[in-house]
């Protein structure tokens, strides 16, 4: 019998990446439907780290619901803290002192730094870059110890709260944060010096994964990844909170949309950051740094040890909380991420009756289907790290 | 009194929706500067589509798709739209009810972003919508059943998972706690009670008083 050469039907198969992977940053399982070296369809399994933190929420009062916040996207704590205190906030009624604004401004943008270069370190080791993560780790120290300083912990700060933040800047902070803020720039300038126009760095990212400005709007892009695609969008200016009116900065924005774009922008904005932080220290005014409401904030340590009435205030904050009147709110804060939204629904008592979080990774994550398709599988990690996710927050 | 130019273009927005959608609108308010507006859930389609689209409202990116229970009504499930319109810089909530088992239209074909938010929907709250292109289950774990943010779920869940090293995987369980969830009723018993036990006749008002 002769030998016939038939065609075969090449099927397309599905590969598994994840859930643990060194390039998914976390948790992460996509089922990969791939043709040859393409991929034609990309489904992510999430919720591998869900804690249920908002059913939590709902059995803790509104101060015992702080912690949860840093705990979501644990890359940027304060940033989340900030979103929850402003919701309350506005249910309350209540405005924090001047200080206390500035203060959360100042560690916001800090903590915006702490992501960024978390984000890029991490990415340009995704694509093949060793020596950024060394170098920028050694900065985030720095700013940790920052977050130390003022609320003792490293990470899970605890530190802003509804009606203010939990205590003043220890002294000689604002110097040492001053001193840093000089000398970072340069940091900066290292870093891209070793990416921005490095070659490999740019093959593996320059039009991967571009998004346009209409598919940005309509796949819900908040933050650096829709201003990569062109969209000078940024809650600071658009709707500013806290004492963002009173800052000089500018909005980076990108051109195409891509993966390198991505990456510009969050290297500019650790800039514009930097210039923040400075004016911040520089305008930041003298005063109390929470609410004079003894029904919200405890009253000073001091005042507790000679007064009746300021322990049983004391008392009836740490056991009771305080009762939030009913109504329902939704506030957005521009985080590194994107936009993180709180929608608290209150219903009179000490506990929230619900408390919806709006991650930006978790709407980011659920483009990356269109974004991914028609690339290779190498593209995968490029595209991932470039949109930068956190598994705390996406699976909440 | 006057009033802020955002929220007086937020009560001018009000306006446009109700008369560019009257029959679909059941209220559309200003609550503490947030525009609120309760649709029929049969038209929720229709009212997301043109408040994307028409140009004097233009609410183009959804924001946000959050369930809430209220386990005592009627239609226990609120399904709340968030809404923002980058080119006018403004928000809006749209909210439909549904009862326990009544479909809510699909906003994919809309705003393709609600594909997962409405998943989550119906995974953490049991609503189930109508023309998704994919309800699976997204946060909880494979084979989960219940719908945990629903009010009459337990906050211990009822299973809960351990790594077995005879049987060499990892099993459910029920749950087995070492100790009561410490709930307190706070709601206030220094303010609450008006009438303290023994005391009835303190509190009956004097003839003439």
């Amino acid at each position: 019998m002769a030998n016939v050469v038939t065609d075969h039907e090449i099927e397309n198969y599905t590969i598994n990446f994840g859930p643990q992977h060194p390039a998914a940053h976390g948790v992460l399982r996509l089922v990969l439907e791939m043709d040859g070296e393409t991929i034609d369809r990309c489904d992510p399994h999430i919720g591998l780290l869900h804690r249920g933190t908002e059913k939590l929420i709902e059995y803790k009062t509104y101060l015992q619901a702080v912690p949860y916040f840093d705990r979501l996207d644990y890359v940027s704590p304060m940033n989340q803290e900030q979103s929850y205190a402003i919701a309350v906030e506005r249910l309350l009624g209540i405005t924090p002192p001047r200080r206390a604004q500035y203060i959360r401004m100042l560690f916001a943008e800090l903590t915006r730094i702490l992501n960024h270069i978390m984000n890029i370190a991490s990415y340009a080791m995704d694509v093949g870059a060793m020596t950024p993560f060394l170098w920028t780790f050694e900065e985030r120290e720095k700013l940790m110890f920052f977050y130390d300083e003022v609320s003792g912990a490293r990470m899970h700060a605890a530190y802003v709260r509804p009606g203010g933040v939990a205590q003043d800047m220890p002294a000689g902070l604002d110097g040492r944060i001053r001193e840093w803020a000089m000398a970072f720039p340069k940091i900066i300038d290292d870093m891209e010096g070793l990416l921005t126009e490095n070659r490999i760095f740019k093959q593996r990212t320059v039009d991967i994964g571009a998004v346009s400005k209409d598919q940005a709007i309509a796949w819900g892009f908040t933050g650096p990844n829709i201003r990569a695609s062109g969209i000078p969008w940024d809650l600071r200016k658009a709707q500013p909170y806290d004492c963002y009116d009173e800052v000089e900065f500018d909005i980076p924005i990108g051109k195409h949309g891509d993966c390198y774009d991505r990456y510009l922008v969050r290297v500019e904005e650790m800039r514009q950051s930097i210039k923040i932080i400075l004016q911040c220290l520089d305008k930041m005014p003298s005063g109390p740094v929470r609410v004079n409401d003894r029904k919200v904030m405890p009253p000073p340590r001091a005042e507790m040890k000679g007064s009746m009435e300021a322990l049983i205030h004391h008392f009836k904050l740490y056991t009771e909380g305080y009762h939030v009147p009913a109504g329902e709110v939704y506030a957005a804060t521009e985080a590194p991420k994107g936009e993180f939204g709180v929608y608290l629904v209150a219903d009179g008592t000490n506990k929230p009756y619900r408390c919806r979080i709006r991650a930006p990774g978790f709407v980011h994550l659920e483009g990356m289907d269109a974004m991914l398709r028609g690339h290779m599988l190498a593209d995968v990690p490029a595209v991932l790290g470039s949109i930068d996710i956190v598994f705390g927050e996406v699976d909440r | 009194m006057t009033e802020s130019p955002a929220l007086q273009s937020l009560r001018d927005t009000a306006d446009v929706i109700r008369n560019v959608l009257p029959q679909s609108v059941l209220s559309a308010d200003v609550v503490r500067d947030e525009l609120i507006v309760r649709v029929k859930r049969e038209d929720i389609i229709r009212v997301l589509l043109v408040m994307r689209d028409d140009p004097r409202l233009s609410f183009s990116q959804l924001s946000d798709l959050a369930g809430v229970d209220y386990p005592s009504q009627p239609e226990r499930f609120e399904i709340v739209y968030n809404l923002l319109s980058m080119s006018r810089n403004q928000r809006c909530r749209v909210k439909v009810t549904a009862a326990e088992g009544d479909p809510v239209a699909s906003v994919t074909s809309i705003h393709p972003c609600a594909n997962w938010l409405e998943r989550e929907v119906w995974d953490l709250y049991g609503v189930f919508f109508s023309d998704h292109p994919d309800l699976r289950r997204i946060l909880t774990d494979y084979g989960f059943e219940g719908h945990p943010l629903r009010k009459d779920f337990p906050l211990t869940g009822y299973v809960e998972v351990r790594y077995d090293e005879q049987l060499k995987r990892v099993i459910y369980e029920p749950v087995k706690l070492t100790q009561d969830f410490r709930t307190f009723d706070f709601l206030s018993p220094w303010e609450g009670i008006k009438l303290l036990p023994g005391d009835e006749k303190a509190a009956v008002p004097k003839a003439g008083a």
